[in-house]
């Protein structure tokens, strides 16, 4: 076999000095740096690489860049395999491995191609007109089987391996896009000052000029651009990004930015980076792209955009058949006639739609032998895996023209600007008579349009207005403007495309959008079916929804659409683009933050020696705490059990240092915490803490906690550590927004305060043992009373407050000194056998207690329900007094806080569960109330928990159930008082 | 995203604030025990379309409550101002 047969023996910006290995369907292939992967397998003679969505039917390469909607193919394998890569954006690597997809046993042959034969039954809407019957059920049986028919690559189901950055970026102005027009745009804002980032898809820069046989300034356009980005690269205040799509354009100039850095290695050290870029101006210089012509059988390999004919030709040096035959509607086809001959191919015809055509592009034609047939139109193809030849008509339809033999038809239906990120930025496309496409309409004076996306094709054009254009960016952002020289583009023609929508019908389907097999006459069927407006269009023949977004098919099929309705294509209006572009790997999005990553990580000061005590950790919010510690291989309850009675027996120690604390000072700190809480706080004296609740102010518990005063305009407030943020923001809010009166400042210093609760009756003795300069007597320290004292000579405070209805202390040190103070406490319990308990036990004891917390005070409950409606002095304000007395917060028939208790002691309770009357679980039974907090109490002897209940109060001592459905559960359950231990509070006060 | 000019610390993402609601909003005077006008406080705003006066915290910065003159439709920022009254300490940034 020879190598890369159709491979031109010169020309193009490949380096033919090495070669690429590659493996494409398990076969080895050589390509070479420079070449894409359809560049490479069309080279190699791979002109069927893929099978089409619904019909299986064979493709080939269509275009060379992001528009591409056949040559797709997985790429890579393992886990790095990634399904529906466009060949015509993929760079060749090194060991690249390939295959095709949607086609078994291979592209050439596919047996999944009967779909083909029922094509008639295949149209719009079939799927769901057919499989709806016999309801939901049905559709979702069929859908499976459907979606493997008509299935695409499969990605791989093993986590990625790669590595995924996200980088923030700044600048002065953007410039999408780094054609002709682009590069001047750059140049002439960073000539003017500015720092300006210069963003380009393609792996080369140069866009349009890497495809064309220009001369700029007397020199192949290829070197100007090498120049051009040398000076770019040279200058400390431009940043160039190739391989890098702009895939979205947001608010205030944000635009998001992929690039794929590691596009070319199997393993790269970083895949892609994600930008966010923030600039104060945007040039689009986004270009243009060629649309197909819409004629039976358009979808055989072999038929290319002509642009994407030239392209091969003139940057990788690949022939794509050796019988080209042009169809155009407009002058830039000629170029690829004329390119073609220059490189030795033969040229069999340019078949053109329009009568009158430039003697200048003739004589051209004539000059190199090449046949020219006016007024006339390619009508049908034949050949089925490869073109043998064209069936012409007259471009009116009316009269049958000649066959032609050919193996690749090159066709050009216009230029149609890339106005998707224009479109993000709210500018509505406008449909331009004079060229057959939409064009940018009014945008945000912070972005620019040059160049091609415009609707200026010429070369001339896009230089001068790229330059100007780029000055005007810098002179918006604040610079001020320096005039860049033009260079000369030379003569150029335009375009003028004259509009050719469809050709009369031949033998096949006449495709509109390849990559979704939508075809001419799925667009009449929705128009006969009333799905005239471009969205309902769009839906129901789901054009322009593949990964190409239709970039190829969306005019004609508006174009379409509208002759069908008999209106103009400004009538029918398009589609709104939305980011990404293009497709976006979801990794890029988590970036480095995964796993552990994910989130911060808030580390008590005790830390290392909860872990080297072995406790078992719980996530609570983004606190890591210690939720018990085994010994000798004890489970959970065992373990918690023995901490509860141990704390209730003697003493314990826990970590608090997740509560919210907040500092409060200033000459108003007494009335704003009155106007904060729902009790009394004016008079708190120094040395004191007191128990508050705080409303929010429609009435609805917001937190609860403790405040104690350390000086005349000093107060330290602990929040639950769920409610610390919201509790700090509403306090900000009122200080800051509704009282800026007040003369008060709030900190927060949860991080500067470790803090650690001693409980059980044994804890005034272990502090007794450690702490100096603070007489914790109780006469000298009752129940409620702070102070400031030492521990091992490190200043703490020292409240005597209870979770946990045990006589309890909680002690706050400097967070450095956490740690030493708690070893220093644990030493001084050491004779009173003090354990240490976490988070289970907390729970337990203060369930045991009935003290209520976050899961009591779930955002719906009010003081009246968990029996606080005393507390509140109603002759004061306070933030949520007048809605607290709303009519449906004091009903007397909202569930009340309850204490229940397991019938069967061994029987544990679950929280969520519903509280009903009868054992059975039916639907539509009467729901008393829930359990909101369950444990194990060693105290009682049984399983307990706290809910909520209508009419607690007075059922106590009934028996009801709680129900879990979803666990098919039901316990049996007595109603109680919510507190289960020392009823009277003389534990905690004497 | 919306960039929001912040007195104290600059420009930032939005991402660095909470969002507040509408800051035209005055809370009734402690002596009114009227419930439908605590409701309407606490309840009722207006959705409007155009420029909107509205609270941000700048959570992730200074924690500033702010002012900020938006426009719903086009998300362009015409002012913004600490929502306290006060001036930025140290002068003008
Ligand atoms: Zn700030």
């Amino acid at each position: 076999m020879i190598e890369q047969p159709y491979r031109l023996p010169t020309g193009g910006l490949i380096d033919r000095s090495q070669s690429v290995d590659f493996v494409y369907n398990e076969t080895y292939y050589k390509g070479h740096p420079g070449d894409t992967l359809a560049s490479a397998l069309m080279a190699n003679g791979e002109h069927v690489i893929a099978r089409s969505f619904k019909y299986h039917r064979p493709r080939g390469v269509f275009s060379a860049g992001p528009e591409e909607p056949s040559a797709l193919l997985t790429v890579g394998y393992g886990p790095r395999r990634e399904p529906n890569t466009q060949a015509t954006v993929q760079p060749l690597y090194q060991g690249l491995v390939s295959s095709s997809q949607n086609c078994w046993p291979s592209p050439r042959f596919d047996l999944g191609a009967v779909n083909s034969l029922i094509s008639p039954f295949l149209s719009a809407g079939f799927y769901y007109k057919t499989f709806m019957w016999p309801g939901l059920k049905g559709w979702m049986q069929y859908e499976k089987i459907i979606r493997k028919a008509a299935g695409m690559g499969e990605a791989s189901r093993a986590p990625d391996p790669d590595r995924y950055e996200k980088s923030q970026g700044f600048c002065d102005v953007l410039v999408v896009g780094a054609g002709p027009a682009g590069l001047m745009a750059a140049s002439a804002a960073a000539l003017s000052g500015a720092r300006v980032w210069l963003v380009d898809e393609q792996l080369r820069m140069g866009g349009q000029l890497n495809r064309e046989t220009y001369l700029i300034d007397g020199m192949p356009a290829t070197e100007w651009v090498a120049n051009k980005v040398q000076a770019l690269e040279q200058n400390p205040r431009v940043k160039l990004l190739t391989n890098a799509t702009v895939f979205g354009a947001y608010d205030s100039q944000t635009l998001g930015i992929v690039e794929r850095c590691g596009a070319d290695a199997f393993q790269p050290d970083t895949r892609q980076r994600l930008w966010l870029l923030r600039t104060a101006q945007v040039v689009l210089a986004t270009g243009s792209i060629e649309r197909p012509l819409v004629f039976s059988n358009n979808d055989r390999p072999g038929v290319m955009q002509a642009n994407a004919v030239r392209a091969y030709n003139n940057q990788y040096g690949v022939r794509c058949g050796h019988k080209t035959l042009v169809f155009t509607n407009n002058n830039s086809a000629y170029r690829t006639a004329i390119d073609l001959a220059n490189s030795g191919q033969t040229v069999t015809a340019v078949v053109d739609s329009r009568k009158q055509v430039e003697p200048t592009l003739l004589a051209q034609l004539a000059e190199l032998g090449i046949r020219h047939i006016g007024g006339s139109a390619v009508q049908d193809v034949r050949g089925k895996l490869s073109i043998k030849e064209a069936q012409l008509i007259s471009s009116d339809g009316s009269q049958l023209g000649e066959s032609i033999e050919c193996d690749c038809i090159a066709l050009s239906g216009g230029w149609s600007p890339n106005v998707q990120l224009h479109s993000m930025v709210g500018s509505k496309p406008l449909f331009s008579e004079e060229h057959s496409a939409f064009v940018p309409g009014e945008m945000p004076a912070e972005y620019h349009s040059a160049g091609a996306c415009t609707g200026s094709f010429a070369l001339q054009d896009c230089l001068s207005q790229g330059a100007a254009i780029g000055t005007e960016a810098a002179v918006s952002a604040g610079f001020s403007g320096m005039e860049q020289t033009v260079p000369s583009g030379g003569e150029d023609t335009l375009p003028a495309t004259e509009a050719l929508w469809q050709v009369a019908k031949g033998k096949g389907k006449q495709f509109v959008d390849l990559q979704h097999d939508v075809a001419a006459s799925d667009i009449e069927l929705a128009h006969l079916e009333g799905y005239q407006s471009v969205e309902h269009l769009k839906r129901y023949t789901t054009l322009g929804m593949a990964g190409d977004q239709g970039r190829s098919s969306n005019v004609n099929a508006l174009a379409l659409m509208a002759q069908l309705r008999e209106e103009p294509i400004a009538a029918v209006g398009t589609t709104t683009f939305r980011p990404p572009l293009s497709p976006v790997a979801l990794g890029v999005f988590g970036g480095l933050d995964r796993g552990q990553h994910y989130r911060p990580y808030r580390r008590s000061a005790m830390q290392a020696w909860h872990d080297a005590r072995g406790a078992v950790l719980q996530e609570v919010g983004l606190w890591r705490r210690a939720q018990y510690y085994p010994v000798g291989g004890e489970s959970i309850d065992e373990a918690y059990q023995r901490e509860t009675a141990q704390v209730r027996a003697k003493v314990g120690i826990v970590d608090v240092s997740s509560l919210g604390k907040i500092q409060i000072n200033g000459p108003d700190s007494p009335e704003f915490l009155n106007r904060l809480y729902v009790n009394n706080w004016l008079k708190l004296p120094i040395g004191k803490a007191r128990y508050g609740v705080m409303l929010r102010e429609d009435g609805i518990a917001l937190d609860d906690g403790t405040t104690s005063r350390w000086g005349e305009h000093d107060f330290l407030m602990t929040t639950t550590t769920a409610n610390a943020g919201p509790v700090m923001t509403h306090m900000e809010h009122l200080l800051q927004v509704v009282w800026p009166e007040l003369r008060v400042r709030v900190s927060s210093v949860t991080e500067h305060w470790a803090g650690m609760a001693v409980a059980g009756p044994l804890s005034r003795e272990t502090l007794q043992g450690c702490v100096t300069d603070l007489d914790l007597s109780n006469e000298a320290f009752p129940f409620m009373a702070v102070g400031e004292g030492k521990i091992d000579n490190v200043p703490v405070r020292v409240l005597r407050i209870s979770f946990s209805g045990e006589m309890a202390y909680e002690v706050y040190a400097p967070a450095d000194y956490g740690q030493g103070v708690w070893e220093a406490i644990v030493r001084a319990g050491e004779i009173h056998d003090i354990v240490p308990y976490g988070t289970e036990t907390l729970g337990a004891l203060r369930i045991e207690k009935g003290h209520v917390t976050g899961a009591e005070l779930d955002g719906r409950v009010t003081l009246g329900d968990v029996g606080m409606l005393g507390m509140a002095n109603p002759k004061k304000d306070f933030i949520g007094r007048v809605l607290m007395n709303r009519e449906g917060i004091l009903d007397p028939k909202r569930p009340q806080l309850t204490g229940l208790k397991s019938v069967n002691p061994e029987e544990p309770l679950q929280a969520g569960a519903i509280l009903v009357n009868t054992p059975e679980m039916a639907a539509g039974v009467d729901k008393l109330g829930h359990v909101s907090s369950i444990t194990y109490s060693p105290e009682v002897g049984g399983n307990i928990g706290l809910g909520f209940l209508r009419d607690a109060a007075e059922r106590r001592g009934e028996r009801i159930f709680a129900a879990y459905p979803l666990r098919d559960k039901i316990v049996e359950v007595e109603i109680c008082d919510p507190c289960f231990v020392d009823a009277s509070g003389g534990r905690m006060r004497d | 995203m919306i960039r929001i000019d912040c007195p104290q610390c600059g420009v930032r993402d939005y991402t660095e604030f909470t969002y507040g609601g509408d800051a035209t909003l005055q809370r009734p005077t402690s002596d009114c025990d009227d419930q439908i006008i605590w409701h309407d406080y606490v309840y009722q705003r207006e959705n409007p379309r155009g420029l909107l006066r509205e609270l941000w915290q700048h959570s992730q910065g200074c924690r500033c409550w702010l002012e900020v003159e938006r426009n719903t439709v086009t998300h362009d920022i015409q002012s913004v101002q600490l929502a306290s009254g006060g001036s930025v300490s140290g002068g003008t940034r």
